[in-house]
């Protein structure tokens, strides 16, 4: 089966989208930076969870940690959001990711789960399939697939 | 699955043209067409691991998972070098089904199967974001992580005389607490208790037809009798441990000289700190969903209880499909002690196996086939075949056909629960979109799968149960 794209909604600074896998979902993250692109990824893997217009931005969790190697940073970006917003019983909606050499600090936003957020399926984790970011014609692209 | 680049073993078995021996897929012709090329790309990456003992294989209901293929099975040595891998093993750490078997009938309860829905949805904590009612401290965690289900069973929910039918007898040797992260910790806190989403369910199902009366009456099955099936694993805490040791083992895995195929065959030695580190992690992990069963399997017994007095709701069996256990098997004429990673397959001991309950042992472990809210699922036997075939292992579900997001393109959740109301199957459920994501046409004909599994000697078919009631995450 290939990677096609099958559905598209676009944020703040980029756009997010979605390619299919048998057992769970491909998600990609674009935008005209690699921390955009990361934030974009964030986003596509809250919407499977949630409908992202309908979460407010009460509560904001932070993140830092240190990954050279890109790819791993994306799904240790993606794993760190999900595990600090999910042990907080919290869903997230707006991401802010900065990067200073190795160093990745990360920003979501969001609430606690309240009676009237329309509920998606639960996202465990990323996992390191179909897991690449690249750089293209100045817009860059992070993605990978996520087990729900 | 591209057939060209496969070679016919027997009917029901079939290895790589290119890597005969290392690799064995067993199902029908018509099943592996079906399935895709990644399959086959997955299981071979699979077989090029240290310390392969046999072939890598995979199940009936085989199909593209993420690392290991869902329904792969593979035996490692440490003795050789042998690896643990966190994708072997999968996210979703102890993945399994609780089956109950009830003294009820369905006829005698049907009338108020819309008055248990509403009640089982109340009580059973299911989707994203959903908390259960127990709350623990991270010192409670780590006793849980320790103890199992036999831990639940200490705090009241269900008994310790149960235990005898939950693989491991309720708690796996061998956890260590100290290697879960403190995040794993924090992110279980309020998920004990819980369904989770995806394709896990609590399913009300009535026994629909036998196949094999006598090993039916030794598991206490008959036809018309209500069972309950509760499919769900580790929550969180199993999430996360995934999580965190796919990467770290990602980036050991040239320190300790092992060239992956594919980064997301992500392992360690067995023998290395790391591979130890995770082996207790994962343990700890399996503890945790045996004791996540403990409890749902209470609250369900407590609703069916309040409505039907005198019901009674023991456990026919608890068996996990994301596992690593060591074994001892003989491959080849040598017995050697293996650890078993099973990913999204079932293990299926045959008769006289002393790890099986006493009342089990002269017919064979029960093996589950959970199948679609809309089909039905199964109830099988191990036997004595599986060992030699599979190092006793069988098929865990139907299998997906049919990727998510194409299922969301086809089928929308509010009229799938239409039509199956129409059928006479209530679904529960706070998430349409998981609804149709887990439309019944997204799996593999379930009694196609069964029958091969039958057909290919992994086990035989007992019992076909039919869905009656459904909470879905």
């Amino acid at each position: 089966m290939s990677a096609n794209a099958v559905s598209t909604a676009r944020g703040e600074s980029g756009s997010f989208t979605y390619f299919a896998h048998d057992a769970d979902i491909g998600i990609v993250g674009r935008g005209p930076a690699i921390e955009s692109a990361f934030e974009q990824a964030a986003r596509a893997m809250f919407a499977i969870m949630a409908s992202l217009e309908q979460v407010r931005p009460v509560e904001a969790i932070e993140v830092a940690f240190d990954e050279a190697d890109v790819e791993l940073a994306l799904v240790t970006w993606l794993n760190l959001i999900l595990a600090e917003t999910r042990s907080r019983g919290m869903v997230a909606a707006a991401f802010q990711v900065s990067q200073q050499g190795s160093r990745w600090l990360g920003r979501g936003s969001g609430e606690r789960w309240r009676a009237g957020l329309d509920r998606g399926v639960e996202v465990k984790g990323a996992t390191l399939t179909m897991l690449s970011v690249s750089e293209r014609d100045g817009v860059w692209e992070a993605r990978c697939v996520v087990d729900v | 699955m591209e057939m060209s680049k496969l070679r016919q073993i027997d009917e029901y078995c079939w290895t790589g043209a290119d890597a005969p021996g290392r690799i064995r897929l067993y199902g029908s012709r018509e099943l592996l067409e079906a399935m895709d090329n990644k399959v086959l790309e997955q299981i071979t990456n699979v077989s090029r691991l240290p310390g392969l003992v046999g072939p890598a294989m995979t199940m009936p209901d085989a199909h593209w998972g993420y690392g290991f293929p869902i329904g792969g099975v593979a035996a490692f040595d440490p003795a050789l070098g042998g690896i643990v891998s966190a994708g072997g093993v999968g996210f979703d750490i102890s993945c399994g089904i609780r089956l109950l078997r009830t003294n009820l009938r369905w006829a005698e309860i049907a009338a108020r199967a819309w008055e248990l829905s509403e009640q089982l949805f109340d009580r059973i904590p299911a989707g994203v974001g959903e908390e259960g009612t127990l709350h623990l401290s991270m010192d409670e965690l780590d006793e849980m992580l320790a103890g199992g289900a036999r831990w639940a069973a200490d705090r009241g929910f269900g008994a310790l005389e149960e235990m005898e039918f939950v693989e491991e007898h309720g708690r796996m040797a061998g956890a260590e607490p100290a290697s879960v992260s403190n995040l794993a910790k924090k992110r279980q806190r309020g998920e004990m208790g819980t369904l989770g989403s995806g394709n896990h369910y609590l399913e009300v199902q009535v026994v629909d037809r036998l196949f094999d009366a006598e090993v039916a009456a030794a598991y206490g099955l008959e036809v018309g009798q209500v069972v309950v099936s509760i499919h769900c694993g580790s929550r969180g805490l199993g999430h996360q441990i995934g999580s965190e040791f796919l990467v770290s083992m990602a980036k050991g895995a040239a320190g300790h000289g092992i060239t992956l195929p594919d980064r997301e065959l992500a392992c360690a030695p067995i023998r290395s700190t790391e591979g130890r580190r995770y082996l207790g992690a994962m343990r700890a992990g399996v503890n945790c969903a045996l004791a996540n069963r403990q409890i749902l399997a209470h609250l369900t017994r407590e609703v069916f209880v309040g409505l039907f007095p005198g019901a009674q709701l023991e456990i026919m069996y608890d068996v996990s499909h994301n596992t690593c256990k060591e074994e001892r098997h003989s491959v080849d004429g040598v017995e050697r002690a293996l650890f078993v990673h099973r990913k999204g397959a079932t293990r299926a001991l045959g008769p006289g196996d002393h790890r099986l309950p006493r009342r089990y042992r002269p017919a064979g472990q029960p093996v589950i086939i959970g199948g679609s809210m809309g089909t039905g699922s199964y109830i099988l036997v191990g036997t004595a075949a599986s060992e030699e075939r599979a190092l006793s292992s069988a098929s865990h579900g139907a299998g997906r056909s049919m990727s998510r997001h194409a299922a969301l393109k086809q089928w929308h959740g509010r009229q799938l629960v239409d039509e199956l109301r129409g059928a006479g199957i209530v679904i529960r459920t706070k998430s349409m979109r998981g609804v149709a994501e887990e439309a019944p046409g997204a799996y593999k004909d379930v009694d196609v799968v069964a029958e091969v599994t039958e057909r290919a000697g992994l086990a035989r078919r007992v019992a076909l149960l039919r869905p009656k009631i459904c909470v879905k995450g």
